[in-house]
This record gives structure tokens, C-alpha cells and sequence, in this order.
């Protein structure tokens, strides 16, 4: 830290160009290139400081912070996960959970139960990395050990990514100049490639396409599922994708998952959609807060599949055939 | 006792993830009570006693409420003790995004919401850059994506602070924040505490009631605005 104090701004600056935007949040900009950066702190007045509503201490500690992120080296200390772990504790009466169960990348899951059930409570136990301290009493271990505490709060070592019918975008932006900002927040190198990718795929998912140019605000239910899928496909670090209720319109469910499985993810699909249920290699049954049974899809299941799916693809050419203004009086 | 101060914008969720954590501390059997600080008007104070907690309410009314908070806290924590309460949350509203009324040495929280825009951030002054605890609510109608890019955000505004994302209505991560504010240190004294940020600054005419607008009637701490001339 003392080092960086040393060093002049137009050095700093040039080192690290993302330092200006961190300085000009603060509503700071340094006119004399050629002073080092402490002595610039120490020239701005007290006032300006208190208008900002920080001190010279925790700026230091900020860009500390900043710092370290934009130079990778907290990223590089992240372990990497493989599979986790999820032991069993009890379920709302006090009856033990006779589990042990490991979930591998690649690899989907269904997650059944009536509301209120418990199966945010499984995703909180995954996500918080309960060690016996949350009250369903369950443990997680990561990659077969327990995970280093302080990695609960690590915003680079979030274990779940989460995706449900509810979610919007609400943010005021075209879907590429938000994926950009998405990329940079991670401190990736090669964004543009990233975003380019990420619009291709996600235009592959949904039904009708929309270009990099499209207001966020201004996708379809469809098309906004499509993008939040490629997005946390290609850019989040969590390696559990959790999916609460996909619907059936306006994006290829199908190919959704299968993209998520080719990125390593390890999906967890809390649905009642039999074809999605079927198409995960097993379910969990979550009853009165325990996970009461554990279901492999059967060979018959994923038979019956294929012809869920038939009746599923009828349906949506009924739909389309809907959409443009043909009678439905022959099926 | 321990005592831990909330603060966050208007609506951001601060009551609550608050409801949802004093559920959690009441199941662990510890005594809680809350200050509601609030300006004009509050309902909250019904909210908290549904809960079966003691809670007292202070209205600042035309003051700033930030300084009616530091002149009435340590009231407030005399109160708390002599109840024998275990944990006493304070919260306050952060009306102008400028507050600070986190203590040294008293666990700090900052609530807000994903909703408000990923500039939000940095547009908070001390509540938020100061605090020990960023809790992010509303996570639940807003992106991945977006949740992600907001914590980073939060993350540059203050890099020590730790991240919860709580959701209010369904107490997702409630149990969590708990825990953490079972860490908070004892406070028995705040005589001689320390603010640790000044509060936004007064004392002008206006502070005294004066209605009048013009030079000729602005009077003590005045700030002006830069008009900047745009080039032709």
C-alpha cells in the first residue's frame, strides 16, 4: 500500500487505467500527473473529504481492496470446486435426514416438494455453506473438505447462482453494454469476445431474437431468460446453478440446460414440470424440511420423456399456429 | 447488551430483514428490543411488538434525523439495559444518503436494495462506506447478473465490509445475518463513543425556520453551487 503512495498518478494511472474510474466515483480527478498519489491525497482539502463522506484511511483501504481485485490476486486464491457435498441434518420435527449426497459438475438434479417444503432452505444450507449452524443442522463440504469459513463472504466464492421466474432486468441499459459492464465487474481480459458469445448463445435459447443494441428492459419474458442463462453460463463463477420453474415459452428449455451442463455447472431445478423433472438425472423429494428421498430418473422415466416431449413440441406448434392467426379447430 | 445500529435508504428493507432476524434471535431464546428512529410517521413500532419485543419509537420531525439519533442513542441503550436485554437493534432511516450513524465499536449494518441502480453505491456516503455489515435485499425480482454486478459496486464503495444478500419477505439468509450480529461487541457505555464518520453538517437560517428565499436572508453554513459556463 505504501508503495502505491509513492508512485505518481500518470504512472498509477497508465499501470492501471480502471483506477480513474475508481477515483472520478469518489468525484476525485487529479490535475498534476506528475505528483505521486500520496502527496495529491494529502493536497485535497478536509472539506472535500467530508462532502464525499469518507476519509483519507478508508479511501486507502478502498482502493486497497480495488486493487487487489483488478490485479487478480484474490481471484487466483480462490480454490477451484469439483463437486459438493451436502450431509444430511433434520427435517422440521426433528427426524434425521439419512443423507449423504454429492453433486458433481456437469451433472442436474431436480428438486420436488410442495411450498414451504424447504427447498429454499436447501438451496440457503448450499449457498451459506451450513456446518451444522443453520437450523436444518446439514453440512456441505467442498471438493470432500470443509470450506475455509471465510469464503461465506467472498464475492468471488459465491457457490450459487440463482435464476427464477421472478427475476427481471432492471437495470437501464442495452443487453451488450450491460454484459460488458457484467464482464468487467469480473475482471475479465477478453470481454468483448465474452459478450459477442454471450448474445450468440443466448439468441440460440430464445425463441425470437433480439441484438446487442436491444434494451434490457425491452426483452420478453423468453428472451430475458435466455440472456440471464447464457449470462451465468459464460460469466458467473458459481459453480450450483440453481433454476426455480422455467416456463415453457419462449425458450428452448432443452438446450438451456444442456448449456449450463456443457459449462461445468452443477444445476439444481426446483419444478413440478414433469420434462424438466425427467430430464435431470435425479430428484430430490423434499418433505416437512428434509430431503426425504432420493429418486434416480429410471430407464422407463427417460423413455417416457421422449414422449413428453412429443406432446410438449404439439403444443407449442399450436402455439405458433396461434400466433399467426390460424384457427385451431384441427389438433 | 449488545447493540447494533441499521441504517439504509427509504424502503430499502431495513424493517424487514430486521423482522426476519429477530424471529431468528428470539428462537435462539435471547432477549431483543428495538429503536425505530424514523422522521415524520412509522407503523414499524406495531410490527416490532407483534414480534412480542419491547420497542420505543423517536420521530425527529423537522430535525435532521441523524442528529436526533446521536443526541437520543445513549438513552435508548440505558433503556435497553435496564430491561435486560441481550441485543438491541437500532434503526434508523437514511434520508439523505449523506447519514452516518454508525459508532466506533458498535457492529454497524447498512441495508440496501438491488433496485435502486448499480450507481447507488457510490452515491452513499457514510452509512454504507463505514458499515461492518452491507446487507442487499430484493435480490430475488433482479438478475444474476445484476446482483453481481451490484455487490461489486458495493465491494468498491467499501472494500472491508462483509456482503449478505437477505431476502425480507421470505428471511432467506436471516439466520445467517444472525449469526453475525451475535459476534456484535457489548456496549454498557456510549458516554465518550465515537461517531465513525461526521454527520451532515447544519446551522443555517433555514435550520431556523427562516422561509425566505435570497442572498439577503441566507445566513451561517451556506454552500454554493459552481455554475459551470458551457463553451460555445
Amino acid at each position: 500500500m505504501i508503495e502505491i503512495l509513492e508512485k505518481k498518478i500518470g504512472h498509477l494511472t497508465a499501470e492501471f487505467p480502471p483506477l480513474t474510474g475508481f477515483f472520478s466515483d469518489y468525484g476525485i480527478t487529479f490535475n498534476d500527473l506528475h505528483a505521486t498519489l500520496g502527496d495529491s491525497l494529502d493536497l485535497l482539502p478536509e472539506e472535500i473529504y467530508e462532502d464525499m463522506g469518507i476519509d483519507r484511511e478508508k479511501l486507502l483501504e478502498n482502493l486497497d481492496g480495488f486493487l487487489q481485485r483488478i490485479t487478480l490476486s484474490e481471484i487466483d486464491e480462490m480454490p477451484s470446486v469439483s463437486d459438493i457435498t451436502i450431509i444430511g441434518g433434520h427435517d422440521k420435527s426433528g427426524k434425521l435426514e439419512q443423507v449423504e449426497l454429492t453433486l458433481v459438475r456437469g451433472s442436474i438434479t431436480s428438486i420436488v416438494g410442495p411450498t414451504g417444503s424447504g427447498k429454499s432452505r436447501l438451496l440457503a444450507d448450499i449457498e451459506w455453506m451450513a456446518q451444522n449452524d443453520t437450523p436444518t443442522g446439514r453440512t456441505i463440504r467442498v471438493n470432500g473438505k470443509q470450506p475455509d469459513p471465510e469464503l461465506r463472504f467472498s464475492l468471488e466464492y459465491k457457490l450459487v447462482a440463482q435464476l427464477s421466474q421472478n427475476m427481471n432486468f432492471v437495470m437501464d441499459a442495452t443487453v451488450a453494454d450491460f454484459v460488458f459492464m457484467h464482464a468487467e465487474s469480473r475482471m475479465i481480459n477478453t470481454i468483448d469476445t465474452i459478450v459477442t458469445d454471450i448474445i450468440v448463445q443466448a439468441n440460440l435459447l430464445a425463441g425470437e431474437p433480439f441484438t446487442a443494441q436491444t434494451p434490457l428492459t425491452a426483452l420478453s419474458g423468453g428472451q430475458s431468460r435466455a440472456l440471464m442463462i447464457a449470462d451465468t453460463a459464460f460469466l458467473s463463477s458459481s459453480p450450483v446453478v440453481l433454476i426455480d420453474e422455467i416456463e415453457n415459452a419462449g425458450i428452448d428449455r432443452k438446450k438451456a440446460l444442456s448449456l449450463l451442463v456443457r459449462r461445468e455447472k452443477i444445476v439444481l431445478m426446483a419444478t413440478h414440470d414433469p420434462i424438466l423433472a425427467l430430464m435431470a438425472e435425479q430428484r430430490l423429494i423434499i418433505k416437512n424440511g428434509g430431503i426425504h428421498k432420493i429418486i434416480p430418473t429410471t430407464t422407463r422415466e427417460k423413455e417416457n420423456l421422449f414422449q413428453l416431449e412429443e406432446f410438449d413440441n404439439k403444443l407449442l406448434a399450436l402455439r405458433t399456429r396461434l400466433r399467426s392467426g390460424e384457427l385451431i379447430e384441427a389438433l | 447488551m449488545k447493540l447494533v445500529t441499521i441504517s439504509g435508504p427509504p424502503s430499502s428493507g431495513k424493517t424487514a430483514v430486521l423482522v426476519n432476524v429477530i424471529k431468528s434471535l428470539r428462537a435462539s431464546g435471547l432477549r431483543t428490543g428495538a429503536v425505530k428512529y424514523d422522521c415524520l410517521a412509522t407503523d414499524d413500532d406495531a410490527l416490532f411488538r407483534s414480534l412480542g419485543i419491547p420497542v420505543q419509537t423517536g420521530l425527529s420531525g423537522n430535525l435532521c434525523p441523524d442528529h436526533y439519533f446521536v443526541s437520543n442513542i445513549e438513552e435508548c441503550l440505558k433503556w435497553g439495559i435496564s430491561l435486560n436485554l441481550d441485543l438491541l437493534v437500532s434503526e434508523s432511516a437514511g434520508l439523505c444518503n449523506r447519514c452516518s450513524p454508525h459508532i466506533k465499536g458498535v457492529l454497524a449494518v447498512c441495508v440496501i436494495d438491488n433496485l435502486m441502480g448499480v450507481t447507488t453505491p457510490k452515491k452513499i456516503g457514510p452509512m454504507l462506506k463505514f458499515a461492518d455489515i452491507v446487507v442487499i435485499t430484493k435480490g430475488d425480482i433482479v438478475s444474476q447478473a445484476e446482483r453481481e454486478v451490484f455487490a461489486f459496486q458495493v465491494r468498491r464503495a467499501n472494500a472491508k465490509a462483509r456482503i449478505m444478500h437477505v431476502n425480507g419477505i421470505t428471511g432467506q439468509g436471516a439466520s445467517e445475518l444472525t449469526s453475525l450480529f451475535l459476534k456484535a461487541p457489548e456496549t454498557e457505555c456510549l458516554d465518550g463513543g465515537i461517531l465513525r464518520f461526521s454527520m451532515p453538517a447544519a446551522l443555517c437560517s433555514y435550520c431556523l425556520g427562516e422561509t425566505k428565499i435570497g442572498m439577503e436572508h441566507q445566513l451561517g453554513n451556506v454552500k454554493r453551487i459552481k455554475i459551470k459556463q458551457e463553451q460555445p
